[in-house]
């Protein structure tokens, strides 16, 4: 109470000298109003609103962890004898990328450490995105305005696969050629290109003498580049979209309801990087990643048992594994390789769907509106369904990659294992899509019953006339808000336009319509509610 | 006789040898080339074998009476197991030193499991059955001391084991059920009799393949392995990104969701 006395009579020195910084900086910048506008941006208080903060901040520890690397790392594939710490590897030929990795692992004081703490947080980098993209499908946060920022985000996410295959593939050693031998057999199955582009991209025949070093300016310049481009238009936008909510009472499509960045979000914030960080380097202390110098260096000849990439790409290895034999024939003297064609389709289409999923829900429901309240799954049950239903389809391809592992590991044959996630990989969406879809509704109709006659208390209670009975608590207002507060759609009804004509697109538009809002809970009107309170 | 007769008399008339001759300098030839080479791996063999007769008639009356049921009681083999003639005293001091024989069912692969006999029950019928016919013996003491070259071996290791052990030696899946074992805490002995026997799904890689200075080298090469903790922190099976995806997405991502939780939670 004195202090603050004190400072509004006499300014301190420091508060002083404090105003006149900010005065010489927003007299030659103008930078309060940005400055006003990002201080007050409001942050809902909700756990799950934070994984893309996550994704930030492991995206942090990677760019210094990598810079440290980039000190030692020697990107050239000129061979050299080994001649570092590390015994079994003593005197053996290798690349100097090898080499200078063991250097890194085993002679640079810290070097381990940072090597491991760059390749966990990446690790940790994608799932986090993986995460946060899960939570915006299914709270419907990619409805307008955001649709933009959908593209941008999952920009992002290929952009964060990119830089992980180019940095897994710069250290040289066995795994990594491995995989890099799997890309180069994916290229040449490209139907006549694909050989062209295999020589462009390795400077000649597999391995040749070029490809870590181009990796290595792909991967520490341009993917960076574009990657931290996208992030900065990603929470550009976010700050102009404003956050999503939770429904909730006082809060609106025209409001958010939190905190604001300034002072104690931004300080919980900073908290949460050294919180995020802090776990990154103590599971780098005591897990080992990638440990290379068990892998040898590269060499076309060897192959080791349980060769996978690092788990994002495992549904591309998995995509590979599930392929049935005999796909690949030759015609018109060219080798058609289907085997590698049909999973390169079918997850190309995967992704094109992914990426374009705000636009195909917003033309089959016609809303036009912008949405700042965020969805509970269970409100929009068919989207929910297809959700699920593309999570089985990523889950089965990833466990393929790891098939050889299940296989040993649950001690069933590698057939078997193969052979089941070839089916669930056809009848594992479809179960998810309706056993989701009927939880959806079924937890809506939970919702509803709720909202119209309360809770069971578990209290009984005997009537004068011998009738038993069971007390039924009601919600508050503010809970009851949570469960009516959601949109309705209805099915769309096909119209004759002005000529008087149904365009077969409308039928269409319609037919999916249909399949999305046919099965529908609707919300309890207040006349309901009304008459519910009546009863009890 | 009358075919002898005249081909004497064509001999006489075109003056050349007798066409049986280069059969018969094929076969001289083929013979001594052969004996020669098995003279050079004999003497390039590593293995000692001594036993005496005591042990060979204790090691039969083991071997009636627990082997015997799949492998005949000739050892000449039955429709249940394959014959054990040649197979060496290497590779029953393997299959019985490991557990793998006798057999628990029959399966696609024997598995490991505690010895069930005393190392010298099993050197009693390792002695019987070598001395039914010639095999691999017991290797030489001076090849398992894990002290050779660890770099030559890791590199031979890459070449002719990763594939199916994995380049940690963590194992890895074969077809129809069938597996490389794990190869920690395996003991040298037993290394050596598998990489010269070729037990159950594994094949042999004889003395002029890897010689057995490189059988020991890739010896050492494991024994570094089993004695020296991974460097960068606990190895989590050394099975590669599987297990590291895993264990990012459970305790990694698991951890930060539980303190994004603890963050925004609010007093009730």
């Amino acid at each position: 109470m004195t202090t603050a006395q004190e400072t509004t009579t006499a300014p301190s020195r420091g508060s002083r000298f404090t105003s006149a910084a900010a005065n010489y900086l927003d007299e030659r910048t103008s930078i309060s109003g940005i400055t006003k506008e990002l201080g007050r941006k409001i942050f809902p208080d909700h756990w799950s609103f934070m994984l893309g903060e996550v994704a930030l901040y492991s995206f942090v520890a990677i760019l210094l962890s990598g810079t440290f690397l980039t000190f030692f790392f020697e990107p050239t594939m000129t061979q050299v004898h080994y001649d570092g710490s590390y015994v079994p590897l003593k005197g053996i030929q290798m690349s100097a990328a090898y080499a200078s990795t063991l250097d890194i692992s085993f002679d640079i004081r810290g070097g381990l450490l940072m090597r491991q703490v760059h390749h966990w947080a990446a690790l940790l980098f994608v799932a986090a995105i993986g995460l946060h993209m899960l939570r915006v499908f299914f709270n419907g946060s990619f409805r307008k305005p955001r649709e933009l920022n959908w593209v941008i985000g999952f920009t992002l996410f290929i952009l964060a696969m990119a830089e992980g295959f180019t940095g897994y593939s710069l250290p040289d050693d066995l795994l990594s050629g491995n995989g890099l031998r799997i890309i180069d057999g994916m290229v040449k199955g490209i139907p006549v290109i694909g050989t062209w582009i295999s020589y462009l991209l390795f400077g000649g025949e597999f391995p040749g003498e070029v490809i870590v070093p181009r990796l290595y300016s792909l991967h520490i310049l341009l993917v960076p580049a574009i990657l931290v481009a996208a992030l900065g238009l990603h929470l550009l936008l976010m700050v102009i979209n404003k956050h999503t909510q939770y429904a909730g009472p006082g809060r609106t499509n025209e409001n958010v309801v939190g905190v604001p960045i300034m002072p104690n979000f931004a300080a919980k914030a900073g908290g949460f990087f050294f919180v995020v960080f802090g776990v990154i380097v103590l599971i780098s202390s005591f897990f080992t990643i990638n440990p290379i110098w068990n892998y040898g260096p590269y060499d076309p000849s060897p192959i080791s048992a349980g060769t996978q990439p690092d788990w994002y790409i495992g549904f591309l290895d998995g995509a590979l594994r599930l392929v049935p034999p005999g796909l690949e024939f030759v015609l018109w003297g060219h080798t058609w390789s289907f085997n590698i064609l049909i999973p390169m389709i079918v997850v190309g289409i995967f992704i094109v769907a992914v990426v374009l999923y705000p636009f195909l829900e917003a033309w089959i429901t016609g809303d036009k509106r912008e949405h700042h309240i965020t969805e509970r799954p269970r409100n929009a049950p068919t989207r929910t369904a297809i959700g699920a239903a593309g999570v089985t389809f990523y889950a089965v391809l990833w466990a393929a990659a790891a098939s050889d592992i299940l296989a040993t590991h649950f001690h069933l044959t590698i057939e078997a294992v193969t052979h089941s996630l070839q089916a669930l990989l056809i009848v594992g969406p479809i179960i998810a899509y309706f056993v989701a879809k009927r939880s959806c509704l079924a937890l809506q109709k939970k919702d509803r019953e709720i909202a119209l006659h309360g809770y069971e208390s578990g209290r009984m209670i005997r009537l004068p006339g011998g009738e038993y009975h069971e007390v039924h608590k009601e919600l508050s207002d503010y809970e009851r808000w949570r469960l009516v507060d959601y949109l309705d759609y209805k099915p769309l009804m096909v119209r004759p336009d002005a000529r008087g004509r149904i365009s077969p697109m409308q039928r269409v538009r319609a037919a999916f319509s249909r399949w999305f809002f046919e099965d529908r809970i609707s919300p309890a009107t207040r006349a309901e509610l009304e008459s519910g309170k009546e009863h009890h | 006789m009358r075919t002898k007769s005249s081909t004497d008399a064509r001999r006489r008339q075109t003056g050349r040898r007798h066409p049986l001759a280069s059969i018969a300098l094929i076969t001289i030839g083929l013979l001594s080339t052969g004996g020669a080479y098995a003279l050079l791996t004999t003497t390039a063999s590593a293995e000692t074998t001594t036993a005496t007769q005591q042990s060979i008639s204790e090691g039969q009356k083991l071997f009636a009476a627990n082997c015997a049921t799949c492998h005949g009681m000739t050892a000449a083999g039955t429709e249940h197991g394959p014959s054990l003639y040649g197979v060496g005293a290497a590779s029953v001091d393997f299959q019985m030193g490991t557990g793998r024989m006798p057999l628990a069912f029959q399966g696609p692969q024997g598995a490991q499991k505690p010895p069930q006999f005393t190392q010298q029950q099993i050197d009693d019928v390792a002695a019987y059955i070598a001395s039914l016919a010639p095999g691999p013996g017991i290797p030489d003491e001076k090849w398992l001391t894990g002290d050779s070259n660890t770099a030559l071996g890791g590199e031979l290791f890459r070449v002719n084991c990763a594939m199916c052990h994995n380049v940690a030696g963590a194992g890895g899946a074969l077809t129809e059920g069938k597996f490389a074992p794990a190869l920690k805490g395996v003991e040298a002995r037993h290394i050596y009799e598998a990489m010269v026997t070729g037990p159950q799904n594994m094949p042999v890689f004889s003395d002029t393949n890897l010689t057995p200075q490189d059988k020991a080298d890739i010896i050492s090469y494991l024994k570094f392995l089993d004695e020296n903790e991974s460097v960068g922190g606990y190895s989590l099976g050394s099975l590669g990104p599987v297990s590291e995806g895993l264990f990012i997405w459970i305790f990694g991502l698991g951890a930060i969701v539980g303190v994004t939780i603890w963050i925004t939670a609010r007093p009730n």
